[in-house]
């Protein structure tokens, strides 16, 4: 049903909106962009593994991307997103072969590690990443053509958004094959895996992969979009949000990337005005209100509306819309 | 030069070790109790510093002696620690205990973003210093090397009064014993009725009152400012990791080691100062899964 | 006759309790092998040393002649030894047609990234498996739903989904209704020795041994206390007492 009906309307909402208004176009391209870093924590999270520290992946892509254009006259976006895929990939490969080893608090907090290391020497090494204040990106060709901003800002809206629905779609199927479901076992019997002939470490390892995969493409296009990388794209707030926007979505759904990143960045766009100060502290009262009230975040909520006006069926997911604990579980059992 | 250096180095490691551990031994007892892995740990260190480089700045302002620095570190500590933590405990992590490990981390991690931006509207984005209690204790001179009295004498002997004070408190003292009880099975210490709920209340407000002691002894060898606490959180739970989450002897070791690891690095690589503690962490951690002195246990099937 | 698995004076202790010493047995191809003994004897620990998930201090395991000593219980279940547990390893957030679809994927090595796990070939099969233990009514259920009857009988199933050459079951039947187990073991038996899979199981029920097993081992405190026929063990005065405690 969400992504039968709901995606292809959303995409063509998407399609035509540039066209009908203006306005939008750059608060959307961020959303898109921003979307693939959540849609890569809840890749993870399918495994109940949440990861502190994948800013650093959203950095090695924008940070790769900055030096590709710079490097290469005109500086072929193409290129550019192709090598900050290759090293985000790379990157993802490295960390993940130490990280999948361990799981929960060691997961997260080795992931947090190596981004606090990747953020100190990103300011560190002035050099080469200019320091705290970022490194500037020239706006690059697209397929060989040079373009004036509004003009490119609007090919990056299509880029952007083709690029989301092809791996909003590559990672719901995904999530459907074997592999999909046997990372989803691994939150709950990883001794079962084992003991079926596959390797729990290297099934996380896959989907790590593929999460730094997505936050490096995220980081790329925000980098070229904004026209800048900074260590502060590395910053463990920055994975914080991820996981916050991941949470806010919903976990159960590839959609709750979409639907978090949207509603973050409306939130984040009108409320700085009001709460600018407080923001983290804003993040931090509505994540903790999610997990103690609607765990299964916004694509859940919509769905326990849908549920509870009786208009067609509860769509299953993967591991949201229940109540998570160890105590319902038990009352579950007892209702038998 | 090589032996003054070489002297230097174990200095600093000694100094350095010393203040993770006080932060690393709260974070790891915690966890030893509650499984909870409180990722907010660090914000306390970042408190504590605050709350005490204010209250030095106000001994100062009025010229009173920083002679009283020292009790007012402890009152500082203790005040933060048992408020902040208390009431984290008692309205949030009480609700979580039977919830998902991955919803328990994230409630701390959201804590921690709420703590962070509070200490930022508090006390804003500028350094703070106070250094006159690492002065007034004066140098000592080892081999030749001056060095403050204040960081290689003081803060290791609190470091130690920490450990074998909460050793002997969890030997030999009934609310002590109570926590063990706790920590090596909860089902039993529960069924002999012993209260889970007051032993993990009390056990995270001793956790959190020795990250903010830690952070209020560290302010006057250090400029106070925001990212501390994360700097922090990260450090030590490569301590905590590194000997074993919930060993609180080998604690104190693991301390050492990553302090003497980073005090080299910052002599002979200083680019790799911030990446060698997590180096320490990575070897090991590799070589023994479950750390220098963690215990592994086969789950039945 | 050559022997699948040869396990050689086993020992492992935990703490000052002895699981295993001087463990000797052997496995025969068509073996249909049942290990009895008190509680603590040391029975699930003979498994869980067999399949890599315990290394004894001292002995040596062979498989077909090669030694799986120091193998991960990965590697010893692609060799051909599946086993279902005590208390049932199951993937509790999803169905069990899920259990069962991933158990037949790993088998067949089916890992193209976009085809559909209820749509791999191997369905109809899994789904016969499950027909066999009498668990295909509870398919669509999530494993966390099962009573524990059913949980036990999904776990054999997720076993012979992967079409083993040895199958290991610890207990199989407890907690399934005495109604039906023997039914069950009826069907199991009676399919697993017209595929030819040689089976090694725990069991309690004196009833179960004599019905389906043709050699029994009698495990006391980490000992073989004596083997043979169900026929002469069960007789044995010495196991009567020590085990079924008339
Ligand atoms: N991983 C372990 N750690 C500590 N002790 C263990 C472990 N596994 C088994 N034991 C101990 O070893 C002894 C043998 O256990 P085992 O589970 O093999 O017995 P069993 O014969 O299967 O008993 P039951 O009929 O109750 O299943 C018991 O005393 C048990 O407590
Ligand atoms: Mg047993």
């Amino acid at each position: 049903m969400l992504m039968r009906i709901v995606l292809p309307v959303v995409v063509l909402v998407a399609i035509v909106l540039p066209l009908a208004t203006s306005g939008w176009d750059a608060f959307l391209t961020l959303v898109w962009a921003k979307a693939l870093p959540v849609l890569g924590i809840i890749l993870l999270l399918q495994a109940g593994q949440v990861s502190f520290g994948h800013a650093m992946f959203f950095a090695t892509g924008a940070y790769t991307a900055g030096f590709v254009i710079r490097a290469i006259p005109g500086g072929e976006i193409v290129i550019a997103l192709a090598a900050a895929i290759g090293a985000s990939v790379v990157a993802g490969l490295l960390v993940g072969v130490f990280v999948v080893r361990y799981r929960y608090i060691f997961f997260a907090m080795f992931n947090l590690a190596f981004s606090m290391v990747f953020y100190s020497l990103l300011e560190k090494f002035i050099h080469i990443t200019g320091g705290s204040d970022g490194l500037s990106i020239p706006r690059p060709e697209i397929l060989g053509q040079a373009m004036e901003r509004s003009e490119y800002e609007f090919v990056l809206y299509y880029l952007a958004l083709a690029l989301l629905v092809i791996c909003l779609y590559g990672v719901h199927r995904f999530l459907d094959s074997p592999l999909g479901h046997t990372l989803k076992a691994i939150k709950t019997n990883e001794t079962r895996i084992e003991y079926l002939g596959l390797s729990p470490r290297r099934v996380l390892l896959i989907a790590y992969i593929i999460s730094a995969f997505l936050a490096g493409l995220g980081g790329a296009l925000v980098a070229v979009f904004q026209g800048i990388a900074t260590p502060e794209y590395a910053y463990w707030v920055r994975s914080g949000e991820f996981v916050f926007v991941a949470i806010l979505g919903g976990t159960g759904n590839v959609f709750g990337a979409l639907a978090g990143s949207f509603v973050y960045e409306y939130i984040r766009v009108t409320a700085t005005a009001y709460v600018g100060d407080t923001w983290q502290l804003t993040l931090g009262l509505v994540l903790l209100v999610i997990i103690l009230f609607a765990p299964s975040g916004l694509v859940g909520v919509l769905n326990d509306i849908r549920g509870y006006l009786g208009k067609g069926r509860r769509e299953p997911t993967p591991s949201g819309g229940k109540q998570p604990s160890g105590k319902t579980e038990k009352q579950r059992g007892e209702e038998q | 030069m090589s032996l003054q250096i070489l002297v230097l180095t174990v200095l600093d490691g000694i100094a350095y070790g010393s203040l993770v551990f006080l932060v690393a031994v709260g974070l790891t007892l915690v966890f030893g109790v509650m499984r909870i892995l409180n990722v907010a740990h660090g914000s306390f260190y970042a408190l504590g510093a605050y709350a005490a480089a204010s209250l030095g700045l106000v001994l100062s302002a009025y010229g009173i002696s920083a002679w009283f620095a020292y009790p007012l570190f402890i009152v500082a500590a203790v005040a933060v620690g048992v408020s902040v933590g208390g009431l984290m405990e008692r309205f949030i992590l009480r609700r979580i205990y039977v919830r998902e490990e991955y919803l328990q981390l994230l409630v701390t991690f959201a804590i921690f973003m709420i703590l962070d931006n509070v200490q930022r509207l508090v006390w804003g984005v500028q350094p703070y210093f106070y250094t006159e209690p690492l002065s007034l204790m004066g140098n000592v001179t080892i081999v030749g090397i001056p060095y403050t009295a204040y960081q290689v004498i003081f803060l290791p002997l609190v470091a130690l009064f920490i450990l074998f004070g909460l050793r002997w408190f969890l030997r030999k003292t009934l609310a002590g014993s109570l926590i063990v009880a706790v920590t090596e099975d909860r089902e039993a210490a529960t069924a002999i009725g012993i209260n889970a709920r007051k032993v993990f209340f009390l056990t995270f407000i001793i956790g959190t009152t020795l990250a903010s002691l830690g952070g209020a002894l560290a302010s006057p060898t250090t400029s106070v400012l925001p990212g501390m606490g994360a700097e922090m959180i990260v450090l030590s739970f490569a301590v905590a990791a590194t000997a074993g989450l919930g060993q609180i002897g080998g604690a104190a070791i693991a301390a050492l080691l990553i302090g003497l690891g980073r005090s080299s690095a910052v002599f002979f690589m200083p680019e790799l100062e911030v990446v060698v503690p997590y180096l320490i962490m990575v070897i090991v951690l590799l070589f023994r899964p479950e750390g220098l002195f963690g215990k592994t246990t086969a789950r039945k099937i | 006759m050559t022997a699948l698995i040869s396990a050689k004076d086993l020992a492992i202790s935990f703490g000052g309790v002895i699981a295993a010493e001087g463990v000797s047995l052997d496995v025969f191809e068509d073996d249909h092998l049942a290990i009895i003994g008190p509680n603590g004897a040391g029975k699930t620990t003979f498994l869980n040393i067999c399949t890599g998930y315990l290394k004894p201090s001292a002995g040596s395991v062979t498989f077909q002649g090669r030694s799986i000593l120091g193998s991960s219980p990965r590697a010893i279940t692609r060799m051909g030894i599946a086993r279902a547990f005590q208390i049932p390893q199951l993937f509790t957030e999803q169905t069990v047609l899920e259990n069962m679809l991933i158990a037949a994927a790993s088998q067949a090595r089916r890992f193209a990234p976009f085809t559909p796990l209820m749509q791999i070939p191997e369905r109809k099969e899994a789904e016969h498996i499950l027909e066999l233990v009498g668990c295909d009514d509870v398919s669509d259920r999530p494993a966390s739903e099962l009573p524990e009857g059913k949980r036990k009988l999904v776990d054999i199933a997720l076993a012979l989904a992967l079409k083993p050459k040895v199958l290991l079951m610890d207990e199989p039947t407890s907690g399934v209704a005495s109604s039906e187990k023997f039914d069950i073991m009826d069907t199991l038996i009676g399919a697993l020795r017209e595929q030819q899979v040689t089976s090694v199981f725990v069991e309690h029920d004196m009833e179960m041994v004599s019905r389906y097993a043709n050699r029994v081992a009698v495990w006391n405190a980490g000992h073989i206390q004596s083997q043979g026929t169900p026929e002469d063990v069960l007789q044995d005065p010495e196991v009567v007492r020590t085990v079924i405690g008339v």
